[in-house]
């Protein structure tokens, strides 16, 4: 195995942790194995660091805020129209925020998110405490997110259980008629597409 | 099985805590436990269910007492040892070796290996099957079955022995209940099930919040029809 990830720019050195060296041993075991090359897990983990975020599923948001055919053909196979601006990896279903109807993502058993269209999940998405209480009292969580969502709209949760993924297509803000594909896709944010906050519109002076 | 991981609708956990601008991985040791799991899993070494459920039979203590990635490398331990690819001997000595400051693994390069690993992030991994045609159609009410398997099941404990609604039929889709055993992919029917609240929550149910869920025919029995008089 290579070592070049051994150190990561560490100057003070710090003993390494338990778990980091047997993590160096699992692989180099797999190494001498043939069964894992170094290299490829590198440039695995660059790609998830680098180009496999939010950036990919603010694209077809804002893609089907703009083009109504295209929107209709999202919530219709999602799995289809994200391939048409080519993302995949995934068997999606798009759910969509309306006037007095939310949804909200979460899988209770384990962690499934749609890691094609907006990367690996951030802690909390796996945390004991969104996974046992999203489905139990959604509004309560939503509100320690800071959405707090009136008494009549409908929140439809989504529990992720099977070999299909699910992403939230957000409410277009209110004032954004002028705004291009691009600068539309720039409000787009990680939590709206789970369902944890809605999209905001730019901040005022633009 | 009423595993640990079960979580959904348990009391006791607190406010949701969130990290701001949080980095993809907290330690580069996370990044390379997902490299190595990505790449057992394109060799086929072992099948998303398989690997879900080694990580169901982590003791409960353990399992809350580790990080997500802690999770992971106890999973790739317990299956790699399980399916006679290391033994956990052999991993001590590795360990040992490397405190000592040698590495003697040789360098190995494979760049179709790469090309897998990297592939799966654009391509879809199919889990859909050929299988017999869907029993219940749009609209259909059922009731999921009662019954706790003592292996790997994708029926939430919270959903069931739960009457609900068929609000989308998504087609054949391998079991994950024999595919996470050995015992085959058995592609069935899989729909989207929708439970009102108060059938889950009973009169704490918050209002307006259905929850659904993806659930194999197999959980799924039909409710008792309407009595028309």
């Amino acid at each position: 195995m290579s070592g070049a990830h051994d150190e990561h720019g560490h100057h003070h050195r710090e003993p390494e942790s338990v778990l980091s060296l047997r993590v160096r041993a699992l692989e180099s075991l797999l190494v001498e194995k043939k069964l894992v090359s170094s290299e490829a897990v590198d440039r695995l983990v660059s790609a998830y660091e680098q180009d496999i975020g939010p950036h990919n599923g603010a694209k077809v948001v804002a893609r089907a805020w703009v083009d109504p055919a295209y929107r209709a053909r999202l919530l219709a196979d999602g799995t289809a129209a994200i391939e048409e601006l080519g993302f995949g990896g995934v068997d999606l279903r798009v759910v969509e925020n309306t006037a007095g109807l939310h949804n909200l993502v979460v899988c209770t058993l384990c962690s499934c998110y749609p890691h094609a269209l907006i990367g690996l999940p951030p802690v909390w998405y796996k945390s004991f405490e969104y996974r046992s209480r999203a489905v139990r009292e959604p509004r309560v969580v939503l509100r320690e997110f800071g959405l707090d969502l009136p008494e009549t709209t409908e929140i439809r949760i989504w529990d992720s259980s099977a070999e299909l993924r699910y992403l939230v297509l957000p409410e277009r803000p209110a004032g954004t008629e002028r705004l291009s594909e691009a600068e539309l896709a720039a409000l787009v944010t990680r939590d709206a597409m789970i369902g944890v906050a809605a999209v905001k519109p730019p901040a005022v002076g633009r | 099985m009423n595993g640990i991981h079960d979580m959904g609708g348990m009391h006791g956990f607190g406010r949701v805590e969130r990290e701001e601008n949080e980095p993809v991985f907290h330690a580069p040791w996370e990044g390379r436990v997902l490299g190595i799991t990505r790449a057992c899993g394109v060799q086929g070494i072992f099948n998303i269910d398989e690997s879900r459920h080694a990580i169901e039979r982590m003791a409960p203590v353990d399992y809350l007492d580790s990080s997500y990635y802690e999770r992971w490398l106890d999973r790739n331990v317990r299956l790699l040892v399980e399916k006679g690819v290391i033994t956990r001997e052999e991993l001590a000595r590795r360990v040992a070796q490397l405190a000592g400051g040698t590495d003697p693994a040789p360098p190995h390069s494979d760049p179709r290996l790469l090309d897998r690993m990297l592939r799966v992030t654009r391509e879809r991994t199919p889990y859909r099957r050929p299988g017999p045609p869907p029993k219940f159609a749009l609209g259909d009410r059922v009731l999921t079955r009662h019954d706790v398997p003592v292996g790997h099941t994708r029926l939430p404990r919270y959903a069931r022995g739960k009457p609900g609604v068929i609000v989308r039929v998504h087609g054949t889709f391998i079991f994950p209940d024999t595919n996470a055993h050995g015992q085959g992919e058995q592609p069935h029917a899989l729909y989207s099930v929708r439970f009102d609240a108060a059938a889950l929550w009973g009169e704490s149910a918050e209002p307006h919040a259905p929850v659904h869920i993806d659930l194999w025919e197999r959980y799924l029995l039909p409710a008792a029809p309407q009595r028309s008089t």
